[in-house]
């Protein structure tokens, strides 16, 4: 899968989520979570929760923890797509 | 010096009408909101029907919104946004995410218990071994305080925020708690209320303590019946009531509508000593509630116009009877007039004395008293006591000055309000 597409995807799973209607159109690797989309922290676990079921994948405590943007986002479903 | 408090607001969500022109219409008419429900009986309850307040999708989303919505299974909290938003916007106070908190405002708003539906769904994925999968709903929409919660986040409240919880008389006690607050110059206006969760977890445990009527599973509008020979057991019901109390000078000030003034009143127990016990009242703290809450309103027992009673159709109305009119030393002719909400919406728990507060409110500011229905065969012990007039099975109208309204919850605890017409 090609970052586009995965951007794509992402874009779909946080758009309930997030607050900002314009950082999300512009949505891109260096978006930011919290402090570009202001998605509630709270709903970062819904986040992460949503992405697992999208790709089929689990995704670690470690992992969840620093999945606080898209570029960090795409790193770990690559890595957990690529181990399958 | 102690501050006078008015109620500028009105909320509610019954199972017979939802917002408060629907619903003091069906309260004048009569009008039930108890219905089969079909869930109970595939269940096996003994009691098949119940009183639900009836919320499309469409008016859950002005009251939360869609993000907010995604997951929500808690009926109570639902009910008491629907409550207590309507009553602060009744009361022309500002609503929405934009605004700054305001010190001056807080809420008293009483829950028996939180999202038992949502606790459930949470119970099943622990037990799946699936914790990590709950997200990030289950807290807010679960805990004891969660309408408080929700209800402060929404309304921008930044004083007292908090949930009171003393079974059946948690709306009355949560009026009393916020009137104290506001007497004593701690807060200009407070949200007072309570809501309860409706459905099978929380109904189940009434209905295995056998005090639910099984009756009238195919008559549900007859099956409440407070103060009638033939009620056999009270209808489970759910909603949520709300009332803004604000201190005279802060309403004057804002030139609001003053619905109706809160004299005081008093709580106390029985402490569950004589006849009292875990689910029964102790007479003797019943009368002592009602003589202080007189007392407390500096009011005399023969200038109380009309008592909103507890009332819930088992087989403890003739005593409550007997105990007010102990405790007013009135009868016959002389009683007060007296009408019991539950025989129209069932006995809606943690959520019936704000909900029935609401209601004596309407009657004291519109000059009503609503129907008795289904006590067409008054109970024989209740007719010894007082004037069966006093009992008025049609909507009367008449202009009343003092009401005292009182509930009694589980664990032998009281609480009785005297409400007073503004003039």
């Amino acid at each position: 899968m090609d970052k586009e597409t995965l951007i794509t995807q992402l874009k779909e799973i946080v758009k309930p989520y997030a607050k900002n209607e314009e950082a999300l159109l512009n949505i891109n690797e260096n978006t930011d979570f919290v402090n570009d989309l202001k998605i509630n922290s709270a709903n970062l676990v819904d986040v992460v929760l949503d992405v697992e079921e999208q790709f089929n994948i689990v995704i670690d405590n470690e992992s969840m923890e620093r999945m606080l943007n898209v570029k960090s986002a795409i790193e770990i479903i690559e890595a957990k797509l690529g181990a399958q | 010096m102690n501050k006078r408090v008015v109620v500028t607001g009105l909320g509610v969500a019954a199972p017979n009408g939802v917002g408060i022109p629907a619903f003091a219409e069906a309260i004048k008419t009569g009008t039930s909101g108890i219905r089969h429900d079909n869930e109970l009986a595939a269940l096996q309850f003994s009691c098949q029907i119940a009183g639900k307040p009836e919320v499309s999708e469409s008016l859950q989303l002005q009251y939360l919104e869609a993000l907010e919505l995604r997951n929500f299974n808690s009926n109570g909290i639902l009910y008491g946004l629907i409550a207590g938003i309507d009553a602060w916007k009744d009361a022309q106070l500002p609503v929405g995410a934009d605004l700054d908190p305001d010190w001056d405002s807080g809420t008293i708003f009483g829950a028996g218990s939180a999202g038992v539906d949502k606790m459930r769904e949470a119970i099943y994925k622990v037990d799946a071994l699936q914790v990590r999968r709950l997200g990030s709903t289950v807290v807010p929409q679960t805990m004891a305080s969660g309408i408080s919660a929700w209800l402060g986040g929404k309304l921008a409240l930044a004083n007292q925020v908090t949930t009171n919880s003393s079974a059946c008389a948690t709306g009355a006690e949560s009026v009393l708690m916020a009137y104290e607050r506001i007497r004593n110059g701690y807060a200009k206006r407070m949200l007072a209320g309570s809501t309860s969760d409706a459905g099978p977890y929380i109904w189940g445990g009434f209905d295995g303590l056998k005090v639910c009527t099984f009756k009238h599973n195919d008559h549900p509008a007859a099956g409440s019946r407070p103060m009638s020979a033939s009620a056999g057991g009270f209808v489970p019901g759910s909603g949520a009531g709300a009332l803004v109390l604000e201190s005279l000078d802060s309403a004057l000030e804002r030139g609001a509508v003053i619905y109706a003034e809160v004299l005081g009143g008093h709580i106390n127990a029985g402490a569950q000593r004589g006849d009292g016990s875990m689910t029964a009242p102790n007479s003797t703290a019943v009368q002592r509630c009602i003589r202080e809450a007189i007392k407390a309103a500096g009011v005399a027992p023969q200038e109380i116009d009309a008592i909103n009673g507890h009332l819930t159709a088992t087989g403890k109305d003739a005593l409550e009877i007997e105990n007010w009119s102990i405790a007013l030393g009135r009868k016959g002719k002389d009683f007060p007039y007296i009408n019991a909400l539950k025989c129209m919406i069932g006995h809606c728990l943690s959520a019936s004395g704000s909900i029935e507060l609401v209601a004596a409110v309407l009657q004291l500011h519109e000059g009503f008293l609503f129907p008795n229905i289904n006590c067409e065969d008054l109970h024989p012990d209740i007719a010894a006591i007082i004037d069966p007039e006093k009992i008025p099975q049609e909507l009367l109208h008449k202009e009343l000055n003092l009401i005292a309204k009182a509930s009694f919850g589980f664990g032998d605890v009281n609480a009785c309000v005297i409400l007073k017409k503004y003039k």
